[in-house]
């Protein structure tokens, strides 16, 4: 526990020292939430409604989606967690303790954005804070767990970025950010339930802010917590200490699996 | 008698239809330093990668002081300890907490004493990326060493250190096998070899090609040393005398003799240099290296 606690601290702190990661962790959130806010609600003064809520999710997506995979695939190609797996190092906090630190990151974010939306920007402060909690640690574990597999999957730094947009671009379109879900046509909307943002807006409006949600709240809190589950299980198991595990790569297409949360969430929800 | 400190039997592993190593037999006693020597692709990784945990024998048997890499990897990591060729940390790591680190892994106290031996004090706070190659090197034999393992394993440790640094880590790893360490270091430098281990295997093509301490193995090549012969009268130049005497083509000052027998043909130089009323200014007898002897074995005539 010891050893899980300091790598945890350590971790913590590279979040902040990394230049990387400190851009997708705090610069970026940050100053999109900011131009979004003094320029987005001057144009459709409705988006202030949702700053809060769409910005949390925006944090959530760059820290994880934008900012962990790289982690992961540098840490194979530079012998990283061949030197940890040598010093008993186990798989669970080589993939757990970033997924935390960053968690704790978007946390931090999200506390500002919650804090200053209202005060600066017009913005809603959410009704009911644990409703709200409950949602973002939803919303964060399904993104840290898709973006670990990504991060676990990928060859190398040019496929995490193609992988990383394919989750990333997506949900800022069609995810419930910049428009509501239930505005977009039966066929896109489908394809917008695959994303874990969809789920999130959704479940913001009722438990955050006593709104009718989009889909069932239960439902789609379940389909998040779900999908990080299934998505971390299977970064555990598709998880290598070194590029040469060429048998982990083959069995990559396995990672498509964890779509089967979110996919259920689309057919009944 | 010396135990064994490592045993690796009829080792095979082999990638698909490739035989990356085949049918390798080697025992290091406690307290040895064992050098693996061989060209690239020779099977040195895979040997010290099985060796470490990282990958699984397809055939036969590694046992370091009772611990099986394949199997036992929670025994393993406090067994041995492994400098690797690649960095191995985080590029944001500073040496204070790389051992807060690892210490804590192994769940040992820090033993922050090993940055003032290996010099890496005023660095302690320093981000890895920002160290130099020769302090990289350092910290990552302290993270080798750091928890006291009776077997190290030292993969090209001194690549790309200036002579300085080398000369440091040669007196760490000598100071360690005083105290009873057993040192397995792969290495393209054979001087470092010759000088440090106490025996080495070269390897090619998977194979051991030759197995024994580095003046066995010079022994047992061509064994032809090399005479430097360097007079005042150069009353060398055009004889006859000596049927295989030639001017050194670096160093034209000098004339060369590579013989089998050196002593004999020393004093029947030294005797014509006499009979001339020549002076001798210098005189080397160079035996063959343990370099010469390995492209001997790699590039066999």
């Amino acid at each position: 526990m010891k050893a899980f606690i300091t790598h945890f601290v350590f971790d913590l702190k590279v979040g902040l020292r990394d230049k990387t990661l400190l851009l997708m962790n705090y610069l970026l959130p940050l100053g999109f939430y900011v131009m979004m806010g003094l320029v987005m609600t001057k144009i459709n003064p409705g988006f202030a409604e949702n700053l809060v809520q769409a910005m949390t999710v925006f944090t959530i997506l760059a820290g994880t989606a934008l900012g962990m995979p790289n982690i992961i695939v540098s840490g194979r190609e530079l012998g990283i967690f061949r030197s940890y797996k040598i010093n008993g190092v186990p798989a669970i906090s080589i993939l757990g303790i970033p997924a935390l630190s960053g968690i704790i990151h978007a946390l931090i974010v999200t506390t500002i954005i919650v804090i200053t939306g209202p005060l600066f920007f017009g913005g809603i402060m959410p009704k009911n804070l644990l409703g709200f909690l409950i949602v973002f640690f939803a919303m964060a574990i399904a993104a840290t767990g898709l973006a670990l597999l990504i991060g676990v999957i990928s060859k190398d730094s040019r496929m995490t970025v193609l992988w990383s947009q394919l989750l990333f671009l997506p949900s800022m379109l069609i995810g419930g950010l910049m428009m509501p879900s239930n505005i977009l046509p039966a066929s896109v909307s489908f394809f917008a339930k695959l994303l874990p943002s969809t789920y999130a807006m959704s479940a913001f409006k009722s438990l955050a802010y006593d709104q009718p949600a989009d889909y069932n709240v239960g439902g789609s809190l379940a389909v998040l917590f779900a999908g990080g589950l299934v998505s971390f299980l299977l970064a555990l198991y598709l998880f290598k200490w070194d590029n040469n595990d060429v048998s982990k790569f083959k069995k990559s297409a396995l990672a498509l699996l964890a779509l089967l949360p979110y996919l259920v969430g689309a057919i009944f929800l | 008698m010396k135990q064994t400190a490592v045993l690796i039997k009829n080792f095979v592993k082999k990638y698909g239809d490739f035989t990356a190593v085949d049918d390798l037999n080697i025992e290091v006693k406690q307290g040895e330093i064992f050098g693996l020597l061989g060209p690239n692709g020779a099977g040195k990784t895979s040997t010290l990668e099985c060796l470490e945990g990282l990958r699984t024998p397809t055939m036969g048997e590694i046992d370091i002081l009772g611990v099986n890499p394949a199997k036992d990897g929670g025994e393993l990591k406090n067994t041995i300890g492994v400098q690797l060729q690649s960095s191995g940390l985080p590029a944001s790591i500073t040496p204070h907490e790389a051992i807060n680190l690892f210490s804590a892994y192994h769940n040992i106290k820090p033993n922050y004493s090993l940055l003032k031996k290996l010099d890496l004090v005023e660095k302690q706070n320093t981000e890895y990326c920002m160290l130099s190659g020769g302090q990289q090197r350092r910290l990552s034999l302290i993270m080798a060493i750091l928890h006291n393992p009776p077997v190290i394993i030292l993969d090209e440790p001194t690549s790309g250190l200036d002579v300085r640094s080398r000369a440091a880590l040669h007196g760490i790893m000598l100071g360690l096998k005083s105290k009873g360490t057993t040192i397995i270091i792969a290495t393209h430098d054979m001087a470092e070899a010759e000088k440090l281990a106490d025996r080495v295997a070269v390897l090619l093509k998977g194979k051991v090609v030759a197995l024994g301490t580095p003046k066995e193995l010079t022994a047992s090549g061509s064994n032809i040393s090399r005479i430097s012969i360097r007079t005042t009268l150069n009353c060398l130049v055009g004889t006859t005398e000596f049927k295989d005497l030639e001017p050194d083509p670096v160093n034209q000052e000098y004339f060369m003799l590579f013989s089998k027998e050196p002593g004999a043909d020393v004093i029947k130089i030294l005797d014509y240099i006499k009979y001339k009323h020549d002076e001798l200014i210098d005189l080397r007898i160079e035996r063959p290296s343990l370099e010469e002897r390995f492209l001997e074995l790699i590039n066999p005539i």
